[in-house]
């Protein structure tokens, strides 16, 4: 089993530490990190409620080593709230009634928020499509699409709001690759 | 679910790669997307004592026809698939099958070319590319050589024709003619899950509308991904028709060989090649002739 | 502004005061405390469903880096812990002793400093076994030559069964069903419910944290019911029940699934015990499905009698139930089968007849109620697929035939043949706006064409009649606890107000609605009700959230402890007005003297006055406590219609529309009412096409992890439509009934019936769930209707 020191920017906010080869990213960040708002619902990258975005992208933590984070941007749902002002599909979410128990709804808000990056204006069929890697038990779906297309809306009409800065700083690495 | 202990390295360049491969022997690893290996490592299913990373190599990510050949990096994300004009414009049978791969999360870690080396019969692209006749460039010590895809699967189930010491770092297909289409169809019980069957089917047709190359690739029923060779070749010369059409949809059936389990009996998974056969065919003649 | 809105409370979309922490990502689940020293469980698991362990071998684990301790069944023996109570009075091998009942049974506990050193110890355990003779079939396990799967109380039961149970009139039924044979119709049909599981998102687990400083063990819990799990605690650990406290706090989904002990809860808390340190157990989503509760399970036959034109007279229905391997069902002591004798529906038989054989088999134990009251989804499933046999052998309309037999609404309160007395319901009002919103007539017309072109078109009906919200404590009780629920209010000189509840919330959003039903009795604005639950530290006793009891049960207290409130605000008002208390008037959130509004005392001013100005004849202060004990059940009902098209090629199904006419009495948030209803009838479709629990002949389970448990996304679950009628209940103080579970318990059949319906005119009766789209292909081969 090898060690290794691993550099990684999680909401903007530099961390380091020594993680193990096989130490689950979604491990590293509830448990190292105590960024616990990232649940793990399964072992089979079956129900997204691990989802971050790495680099910009929607990406289940519960499958991909800590390791392979090392010099990456990483977003999860504590750093969608900016300046104390909620990211639209926060409000969304509340807005529409799109959350029960809460344990799905970080995975959803960053999967809902990957989606809006690469199609502001989706149909409800996109959407679902978009949010079919996630699972929730308690809402059927319904008010989770109107959540997304609340800010999905919300986000047209201004657009300094779509992407908070450390996603956009994110792309702006993951471009350069 | 806690993997076992093993070294992670990564590889630098395709090079390192290999030699990195040749270095640790069969005790290693390469990890691409993750998405199937990771979750096999999870239950303790698969216990290599070295993973080599293969995530931070330049330049194996790339989607691009030159030469009549369309180019595809083995490190391309299936969501590079997904979002891509041109395959949307001239490949549209990959963007059916990279859409139908797990979920869009999933898809934007899992490669082309692990769903390949992979080589699950459950997987989607191995029919696809039995289809189309693509070929696949494996680079290994003594250097680079190209494996037509029919020769790049064996008899037996998660098996290739690479080396020990070769990684997988290019998939190459034909580009489509004036009249061709293709198309990927398959029947899942859910949205994410593996198919229950999936038909690939690709034709090229000739100004009389006569078949010159037909291609047909079966996902999940068999211990291999499975290439419909009689299918194939019953369709050369002849006209798509619906009586041509059905013919060979019941010899892609017939070249199944699925087992019952939880995505259905044996029988209904045969009946089901035949008739996402006919969907598939319809649908790549529709393709080949100017519609959508 | 706000007093305006929510003049009221009641009825008002209010949004979720809870939702402020789960977007932000602020939640607090079990898997989220971390406490100093903390160290982890992980569960050494039986690869076999019925053998007998020769051998344990723990030296090996004992060497892996970072394990403290191993422990086995023989160690809990040791201190009387080997075995624990289940909800139905059986014993649960905490940790099997020299046999293994099930596969992925409980072997042994590995304790660890972190999370993958006991996944290492886990597989370093080295368990010798001998593998026995498996039953898997229920329908087997009484056979003369089975084994007997339950060695360790061969005294009290020498077979397989557990029990056998029966209600009604036979005679009665019988005599109908001799008259019906000669003079009317007798529609049989067999149906099996399959073994599913609630699998929440989250899964179980806790923390156990043992203090020996002060004595006092904290639990962390994925709880429904932490007050009556401290008490099982206190009896089983033989620990003083004051030194134990419960905390539920933010719990991921529960659905019946976390009403159970289990236990990994047990070893976490032994293993705190034993070590000093807290104990973190989390369960992996293989662990959840395969050995935490499941289920359902039913295999049912079910006979109507009726009159030639359709008019219902009798039912018989008898049923195998499947246990597994220990009996830890989740029913009230008085009722093994729970209420599932509720299966005469919305209908108006005379005679009725029930009973039901349970035994045990090699699977994992369970039969818990399932976003269900015991087992009122298995008795609606049925009396509902029975209606639309009925029709079907009459070559009646399904809703024609269910107006003709509804219960009237003037009938109430109506005494069942099966004794229960339901509250208060309008059935045929419910299904005529459910007809209404789909065209139910243009619907029928249009299925006409499409056969005569060969497609394939169903309508399904589900018109199911509840039963939630129990009590009475006289007839029920959770491990003989009688099933009250209650709540205190405590009013802040200011006016604020804190309330605690007895039940605990899963996301139903108590924090929400239960600060709507003291701001309506207060005349308050729900922003000044503050709403805490699932700490037994400080929240009043009460036995849970399940089978839809939380707004019957501990909303009627809560209602109740804030007319409390009132009452006695309007004795100080009195006071302070100079006025005799029968000199004023309520309106909301104020007093005010009868002929002079203008002179009067605001709820605000009244809590002041309270800790200021008290009379000096009243105790100081202004709090109170309400435990409710219900005078009945609540009967929420409902009417859905589920409209499928069925791809002739691959046999798929798919949900063109489902419309959902819901009534459950006085709505307190519609908002919160949409939403449960949303989510129910995704349990609800679940089932009814892709979910259940299988195993192969060995007792292995085949679908153990989400990959093959086929929980429905976004894409499978169609866009519900909802509507609803108001029928308030008489005996509930706000007139309200639950709703959480009934569209999980109505929506099965209307999908199956849709399904059937389609299929009706080639002289299918009847498909099992999962309908999956090769049972569909099959039917479709048979009868040469398979097409491209």
């Amino acid at each position: 089993m090898s060690t290794h020191h691993i550099h990684v920017t999680i909401n903007g906010t530099a961390y380091e530490g020594d993680v193990d080869s096989r130490m689950l990213l979604v491990h590293w960040i509830r448990d190292g990190l105590q960024l616990t708002g990232t649940h793990i619902g399964c072992d089979t990258t079956s129900c997204g409620a691990c989802t971050i975005l790495v680099d910009g992208k929607a990406t289940k933590s519960c499958t991909m080593f800590a390791v392979q984070a090392n010099g990456r941007q990483i977003m999860t749902v504590e750093g969608m709230e900016q300046g104390g002002k909620l990211h639209p599909l926060q409000e969304g979410f509340h807005e529409k009634h799109a959350l029960q128990c809460g344990y799905c709804t970080p995975g959803m808000l960053m999967a809902g928020l990957a989606l809006l990056q690469r199609n502001p204006n989706p149909s409800e069929h996109e959407i679902r499509v978009g949010i079919s890697g996630n699972l929730c038990r308690c809402t059927g779906y319904v008010n989770i699409v109107k959540a997304i297309q609340y800010a999905a809306e919300k986000m047209q009409d201004s657009e300094e709001l779509s992407v908070p800065a450390q996603v956009a700083l994110a792309r702006e690495a993951s471009n350069g690759d | 679910m806690i993997p076992g202990s093993f070294d992670y390295v990564v590889a630098s360049s395709i090079s390192d790669a290999v030699s990195l491969l040749q270095q640790h022997g069969d005790e290693a690893k390469i990890l691409a997307g993750g998405q199937s290996l990771i979750p096999l490592l999870r239950f303790r299913l698969a216990s290599p004592s070295v993973l080599i990373d293969i995530n931070r190599i330049d330049g194996m990510e790339y989607i691009q026809e030159t030469d009549n050949v369309l180019h595809i990096g083995a490190m391309t994300r299936e969501a590079e698939l997904d979002n891509s004009d041109l395959i949307r414009e001239r490949y549209p049978i990959l963007l059916d099958t990279s859409s139908l791969i797990a979920d869009p999360v999933v898809r934007n870690w899992a490669t082309v070319g692990g769903n390949l080396a992979h080589a699950d019969p459950g997987n989607n692209h191995p029919a696809t590319m039995l289809a189309l006749g693509a070929s696949v460039v494996a680079v290994g010590p003594d250097g680079e050589r190209v494996i037509p895809i029919d020769e790049f699967f064996t008899d037996n189930s998660f098996e290739t024709t690479l080396h020990p010491n070769e990684i997988l770092t290019e998939i190459r297909v034909p580009a489509p003619t004036d009249r061709s289409g293709g198309a990927y169809i398959q029947l899942e019980r859910k949205v994410g899950d593996y198919a229950i069957a999936g038909v690939a089917a690709y034709v090229r047709l000739n100004d009389a509308g006569q078949v010159t190359y037909a291609g047909i690739g079966l996902t999940n029923v068999g211990p291999t991904p499975i290439k419909a060779r009689n299918a194939e070749q019953f369709l050369l010369g002849k006209a798509l028709d619906d009586a041509s059409i059905h013919q060979v949809a019941d010899m892609a059936a017939a070249a199944s060989q699925p087992t019952s389990d939880t995505r259905g009996p044996a029988e209904y998974k045969r009946a089901m090649v035949r008739t996402l056969a006919v969907r598939a065919l319809q649908k790549a003649l529709g393709r080949a002739t100017g519609g959508e | 502004m706000a007093t305006e809105v929510f003049k009221h409370g009641l009825g008002e979309p209010y949004k979720r005061k809870e939702d402020a922490r789960f977007i932000r990502g602020e939640g607090k689940y079990v898997d989220d405390v971390q406490l100093k020293g903390m160290l982890y469980g992980d569960i050494v698991r039986s690869p076999y469903a019925h053998a007998l362990i020769k051998s344990i071998d723990i030296s090996e684990a004992m060497k892996v880096p970072g394990v403290v301790a191993v422990i086995t069944g023989k160690d809990l023996d040791a201190a009387g812990l080997a075995w624990m109570p289940t909800l139905s009075g059986d014993t649960e091998a905490v940790l099997a002793l020299d046999r293994v009942h099930f596969q992925m049974q409980e072997v042994a506990f590995v304790v660890a400093t972190s999370r993958y050193a006991a996944a290492d110890g886990a597989a370093a355990v080295e368990v010798e076994y001998e593998p026995l003779q498996v039953i898997v079939d229920p329908k087997k396990a009484l056979d003369p030559d089975a084994p007997l799967l339950r060695p360790d109380k061969k005294d009290k039961q020498p077979t397989n069964q557990i029990y056998h149970w029966e209600t009604g009139d036979r005679t009665g039924t019988d005599e109908a069903f001799t008259d019906a044979e000669a003079n009317g119709i007798v529609v049989k049909q067999d149906m099996f419910i399959p073994r599913i599981h609630p699998a929440p998102i989250e899964t179980c687990g806790c923390v156990a944290d043992y203090n020996k400083t002060t004595a006092k063990l904290t639990v962390w819990l994925t709880s429904q019911a932490p007050h009556v799990h401290r008490t099982l605690f206190a009896i089983v650990a033989g620990l003083p029940e004051h030194r134990i406290r419960i905390i539920s706090p933010d719990v991921g989904g529960g659905f019946g699934n976390k009403v159970p002990i289990y236990p990994g809860y047990v070893c976490a808390v032994v293993a705190s015990l034993t070590t000093g340190k807290p104990v973190k157990w989390i369960e992996d989503r293989s662990e959840n499905i395969a050995s935490t509760g499941f289920a359902r399970d039913y295999h049912i036959h079910a006979e109507l009698a009726a009159d030639k034109d359709g008019t219902v007279k009798a039912l018989k229905v008898h049923t195998l139930a499947d246990h597994g391997a220990f009996d830890a069902a989740a029913q009230p002591t008085k009722f093994p089968a729970g209420l599932f004798h509720i299966c005469t529906g919305s209908y108006d038989f005379k005679h009725a007849f029930v009973d039901v054989d349970a035994v045990h088999t090699n699977k994992a134990p369970g039969g818990i109620a399932y976003r269900c009251s015991f087992r009122v989804t298995e008795a609606s499933y049925l009396i509902e697929r029975m209606m639309d046999t009925l029709a079907h052998d009459l070559g009646k309309d399904p809703a024609q035939l269910r107006l003709q037999n509804f219960i009237k609404p003037e009938a109430f309160p109506y005494r069942s043949a099966l004794d229960w007395t339901f509250d208060s319901g309008n059935y045929e009002g419910a299904l005529k706006l459910a007809m209404k919103n789909v065209d139910y007539e243009g619907l029928r017309r249009e299925q006409a064409e499409k056969r005569a072109r060969g497609e394939l078109m169903g309508i399904g009906i589900s018109s199911f009649t509840e039963i939630v919200g129990a009590g009475p404590g006289k007839h029920f009780d959770i491990a003989g606890i009688q099933m009250f629920d209650s709540c205190e209010v405590r009013v802040h000189p200011t006016g604020k107000i804190l309330a605690r509840i007895g039940v605990q919330t899963q996301g139903q959003g108590h924090e929400t609605t239960f600060a709507q039903i003291i701001a309506a009795e207060l005349g308050m604005s729900p922003d000044d009700v503050d709403v805490e639950h699932g700490d037994t530290d400080t929240a009043p006793y009460g036995l849970g959230t399940y089978a839809s009891r939380s707004t019957p049960v501990a909303g009627a207290a809560t209602a109740l402890a804030a007319r409390k409130v009132r009452d006695k605000a309007k004795k100080i008002a009195a006071y302070l007005l100079e006025v005799g208390e029968e000199d004023l008037e309520w309106e909301p959130g104020r007093f005010f003297v009868k002929g002079t509004p203008g002179k009067g005392k605001t709820i605000q001013e009244l809590a002041f006055a309270a800790y200021t100005n008290c009379p000096p004849y009243l105790e100081p202060g202004l709090e109170a406590v309400n435990y409710y004990d219900p005078p009945n059940l609540t009967y929420p009902f409902g009417s859905y219609i589920c409209v499928v098209d069925i791809d002739r090629g691959t046999g798929q199904v798919d949900i063109r529309r489902f419309m959902a006419v819901d009534d459950c009495g006085t709505i307190i948030n519609p908002m919160i009412v949409e939403g449960q209803i949303h989510g129910g009838l995704t349990q609800g479709l679940a089932p009814a096409l892709y979910e259940e629990v299988t195993f192969d002949e060995d007792g292995n389970i085949l679908n153990g992890n989400f990959q093959d448990y086929l929980v429905p996304t976004a894409m499978e679950t169609p866009n519900w439509e909802t509507d609803r009628t108001v029928t308030p209940s008489p005996h509930h103080p706000i007139g309200a009934k639950g709703v959480g579970e009934s569209p999980t318990v109505g929506a099965p059949q209307a999908i199956v019936n849709a399904v059937v319906d389609a299929l009706a005119h080639l002289g299918v009766r009847h498909i099992d769930m999962p309908i999956t789209p090769w049972k569909v292909w099959n039917i479709l081969k048979e009868k040469g209707l398979t097409a491209d």
